[in-house]
């Protein structure tokens, strides 16, 4: 494995709104979190949408954020989170 | 007497029929229906799947039920080290009671005191069908999709859940890879119950996260 986050790392999702069909929401990009687990290489949705089914696979994440930093207007206590599965190239090492 | 006054709906009516049931084909076919069958039936004609293997596959979909998930609970709260194969791995840890999880990897999120886990698929409506069968249409709804990810509490308050403020409440959004069901904590008062019984306490809506076990 070379993957470019280990655990605890804290990302950034990048901001960015390509076509085509992303499986990261909208609601996260932009927004930073901790990496909370590897889940394995998987192949690029972005691709495979378009029949690319031999492209490089990619290690997906699963990202934790503090719902407060997701919605302003959150209003639920601090310590809520919403962990979401991102593909490594929508995120960006934040230098804590 | 002016029968006609009297009886006026008989000479609307006079056999009184009552309107047909719409059958499946009245409505209109949505695009994304057209474009399933389409495929469908190039797979069959082009021999990649036959026309009985698909139906097979349709046939044993609609035998899972959440009593899968249940069984795994049950065995959950009454063997720890099982709960800690389960979460840890799932598939492996499905294995030991003889159940097949499918060919996605399926994320087992464990209730405590301290943390209530919620599952919902804001892009689609991935579920955990393996172990929990069919989803429920709210599950799909786009109400639920929008809502669970950014008021869940209200959400939950609506099934009749309330998760106190000084318990964690940590949303899974299924974007990609993965599946999640969550293994609820087993209710006060149970403890003479065996593991049939306590698998019957574990409903679907459990292992969503919308709802807690009664004993």
């Amino acid at each position: 494995m070379s993957n470019r986050f280990a655990i605890g790392d804290s990302v950034r999702v990048r901001t960015a709104f390509p076509a085509g069909h992303c499986r990261t929401p909208f609601y996260c990009r932009g927004k930073t979190g901790t990496v909370t687990r590897y889940c394995g290489d998987f192949r690029n949705p972005e691709e495979l949408a378009y029949g690319v089914y031999d492209g490089a696979r990619s290690a997906v994440y699963r990202v934790r954020f503090a719902q407060t930093d997701l919605w302003p207007d959150y209003d639920g206590p601090a310590h809520d989170k919403c962990d979401i599965e991102i593909y490594e190239h929508w995120l960006v090492g934040e230098d804590a | 007497m002016n029968q006609r006054h009297e009886h006026a709906m008989y000479d609307v009516d006079p056999l009184h029929h009552h309107p047909p049931q719409a059958d499946l084909e009245d409505t209109r076919l949505t695009h994304h229906q057209v474009m399933q069958m389409a495929v469908a039936e190039l797979l069959i004609e082009k021999n990649i799947v036959s026309a009985d293997e698909l139906r097979a596959q349709i046939d044993f979909m609609d035998t899972i039920t959440p009593a899968r998930g249940a069984a795994l609970v049950a065995r959950a709260w009454t063997d720890a080290g099982f709960k800690d194969r389960l979460v840890a791995d799932s598939k492996a840890a499905a294995a030991e009671i003889g159940l097949d999880i499918g060919p996605i990897p399926i994320l087992v999120m464990e209730n405590t005191a301290k943390i209530h886990n919620l599952i919902v698929c804001t892009l689609c409506s991935c579920y955990p069908r393996f172990l929990l069968g069919i989803p429920p249409d709210w599950y799909k709804s786009r109400s639920y999709r929008r809502r669970a990810i950014n008021e869940p509490r209200k959400v939950l308050a609506e099934f009749g859940t309330e998760i106190g403020h000084e318990v964690e409440l940590r949303v899974h959004d299924s974007t990609a890879d993965m599946r999640y069901m969550v293994l609820p904590m087993r209710p006060q008062g149970t403890g003479a119950m065996d593991e049939a019984a306590l698998a019957e306490l574990v409903t679907r809506d459990c292992m969503v996260g919308v709802a807690l076990p009664r004993p």
